[in-house]
């Protein structure tokens, strides 16, 4: 399954409802000031956190959803301007910190799970195929716990997570060099 | 490192069922033999080629060539020790398969010591006619025997993982129990989850394993005659790493539901688990010394992944390896006295080994890459791991000496994690005359 493909359905799904939430306003992308999730009545218009009382906003019909289900079945986090939020975070070889680049993607799904306390994620661990198995079992777990960590430090509430390492066994590439090890290297938030 | 006399042997391939075995490195040092073709009775199933590919693989010999061969000898009073000397040959195993009065197959097979001039076995293998590879095998162990004074081990198994189709809808992993070289091929389990670390019980009768196919991982035991499997670890977090005690009672394993991966035992017959190391960093890959008083362990501990050794008497814990900046997965050596473990050079990941008391330097046996998992033969001479050659994994064994290499390259998917087996039980019988 493939990110492009779930951009796809997404961009799809979301193209009437969201996009036309997002026309006229700027803070759509900095999803940190957005309004906590309610379900909004189709005769009420959506107040984004952006747009002041005293300002309504006509042109917006609906609240961007925080997830959004594909039609594989897969359940995604979706930013207000309607794409997918990365869910995948790689990390360098035999190590388990968390990229800087990656801390404000996961502010993102910490914020979206603590609006929705029901939603549940599996964070799931990863290695390449260097080193040995039982080991990159460990260190799989390790990155799972790293991301785990930083969600909880985020106000994520531990019931709803659940980490999963399943080391080197799930390779995205097969390849045998640097490009594919980094592909392998990661941690996958799983929605379920 | 003895590595100066090594030649490169171009042998013709041959295939069996599923794999192809390929002679990758040999020495002229080796002891040439002649396993001169059997006579072959009636409706009898040959088992020379089996024989000859055994000894082979040994790392001890070099079987000589059939058509260099100036007689066919069948007995050894039929053996001229001129036309073998003449060849350089050390050793002659001569014979002839047959079926008996009770319908068995027979081989009655004869080795002789060319330079004493003496004969050093005569015997008699029997066993059920749809199992010639299984008569074949246990020639070879009793030639083996006869001539090294080691028992041969090709009548064990060896258990590994076969994946097909990974990355894809169709991916399958399966737990595999095959002959020692690749052939006979069954498999046990099959599953779109990963399996991993397949671990046999010290009697043969059961194997250990890891399977992701409760979504986590979790450990289980399987009873090999029966196929009834039972889960024994299913906690929060990793389940993995199973190794028998040397008395089948207990399993060491790795469990993170205290927080992070740790060594722990568990009781087969109570259930009864007890922590064994209790650290921050990882530690795994537990496996237990013979005298099972302690068990070997990989951890980062020290900031890089090493071999460490605790006792299970006062858990006290000691470091065993420093050279380098990988060494894990160790695996005791039969004699308990040298470990083999998975070391990174600077030119990958290779199989190494040295003494658990650290008077000698590790010694490198392997020469690939990503060279991982190794398992050693119960006789304590020859060594299976797996390695990779191209996308796809696939299992090498060589010889304890680092001088002989075999590869055995599954025809479809990835071939992981070779667990060779302990000595099993026979289904053939031996009558020495």
């Amino acid at each position: 399954m493939t990110y492009l493909k779930k951009c796809a359905w997404v961009v799809l799904l979301l193209s009437f409802s969201v996009l036309t939430a997002c026309a006229s306003h700027t803070g759509c992308g900095t999803p940190a000031e957005e309004a906590p999730i309610e379900v909004t009545a189709p005769d009420q218009p959506a107040e984004p956190t952006e747009v002041r009382d005293d300002e309504p906003d006509v042109s917006v019909v609906e609240e961007a959803p925080d997830f959004l289900q594909l039609l594989d079945g897969s359940l995604v986090a979706v930013s207000a301007d309607g794409n997918v939020i990365r869910s995948t975070f790689r990390f360098d070889y035999d190590e388990a910190e968390i990229a800087g680049g990656d801390l404000r993607v996961l502010q993102e799904h910490a914020q979206r799970l603590n609006r929705n306390r029901g939603q549940s994620v599996a964070i799931e661990g990863h290695c390449d195929e260097r080193g040995t198995r039982e080991y990159n079992l460990a260190l799989g777990e390790r990155r799972a716990m790293a991301v785990q960590d930083y969600l909880l430090a985020n106000g994520v509430r531990p019931s709803q997570m659940t980490t999963r390492s399943f080391g080197e066994e799930r390779p995205v590439d097969t390849g045998t060099d640097e490009s594919a090890w980094a592909k392998n290297r990661r941690v996958e938030l799983v929605y379920e | 490192m003895k590595r100066l006399c090594i030649v490169l042997v171009t042998l013709p391939c041959f295939f069996v069922h599923g794999f192809e075995i390929v002679i990758d490195r040999g020495v002229d040092t080796l002891a040439p033999i002649a396993v001169v073709p059997f006579r072959v009775q009636e409706n009898a199933t040959d088992v020379t080629s089996v024989v000859t590919s055994d000894l082979s693989s040994s790392g001890q010999f070099r079987p000589i060539d059939e058509a260099n061969m100036l007689s066919i000898p069948s007995t050894a009073s039929d053996v001229r020790y001129q036309d073998w000397r003449v060849l350089g040959v050390e050793y002659v195993i001569v014979g002839t398969v047959f079926i008996d009065g009770l319908g068995l197959l027979v081989a009655q097979f004869e080795v002789v010591d060319i330079n004493q001039e003496q004969v050093l076995l005569t015997a008699q293998v029997k066993g059920t006619v749809d199992d010639p590879r299984a008569i074949a095998h246990h020639v070879s162990d009793e030639a083996f025997r006869a001539i090294t004074g080691v028992p041969g081990a090709f009548s064990t198994k060896v258990a590994y993982v076969l994946v097909e189709n990974r990355t894809t809808i169709n991916e399958r992993h399966s737990l595999m129990v095959a002959d020692f070289d690749g052939n006979r091929a069954v498999s046990k389990v099959s599953s779109s989850q990963p399996i991993l670390s397949p671990a046999w019980s010290p009697d043969g009768t059961k194997l250990a394993y890891v399977s992701f196919e409760a979504g986590g991982s979790a450990i289980y035991v399987m009873d090999l005659a029966s196929g009834d499997v039972r889960q024994v670890a299913s906690y929060e977090g990793i389940n993995s790493a199973p190794s028998f005690s040397p008395d089948g009672t207990q399993i060491a394993m790795v469990l993170s539901r205290d927080g992070n991966p740790d060594v722990y035992t568990a009781e087969l017959a109570t259930g009864v688990i007890r922590r064994i190391t209790d650290n921050r960093a990882i530690d795994t890959e537990p496996v237990w010394e013979n005298s099972g008083e302690s068990l070997l362990f990989t951890s980062d501990r020290g900031g890089s992944p090493q071999i460490y050794r605790v006792n299970l008497n006062n858990l006290r814990v000691l470091r065993l390896t420093f050279e380098g900046s990988y060494n894990a997965r160790p695996r005791v050596m039969p004699d308990n006295e040298n470990f083999i473990f998975v070391h990174r050079s600077a030119t990958g990941f290779h199989i190494a080994w040295r003494d658990l008391e650290g008077n000698r330097a590790a010694r490198i046996l392997s020469s690939n890459v990503l060279d991982e998992s190794p398992s050693v033969s119960p006789n304590g001479v020859m060594m299976m791991y797996s390695t990779k050659s191209g996308r796809n994994g696939i299992l090498s064994i060589v010889s304890v000496d680092g001088e002989v290499e075999y590869k055995l390259t599954a025809s479809s998917g990835d071939v992981i994690e070779p667990a060779w087996s302990p000595y099993l039980p026979l289904r053939t019988t031996i009558v020495k005359l």
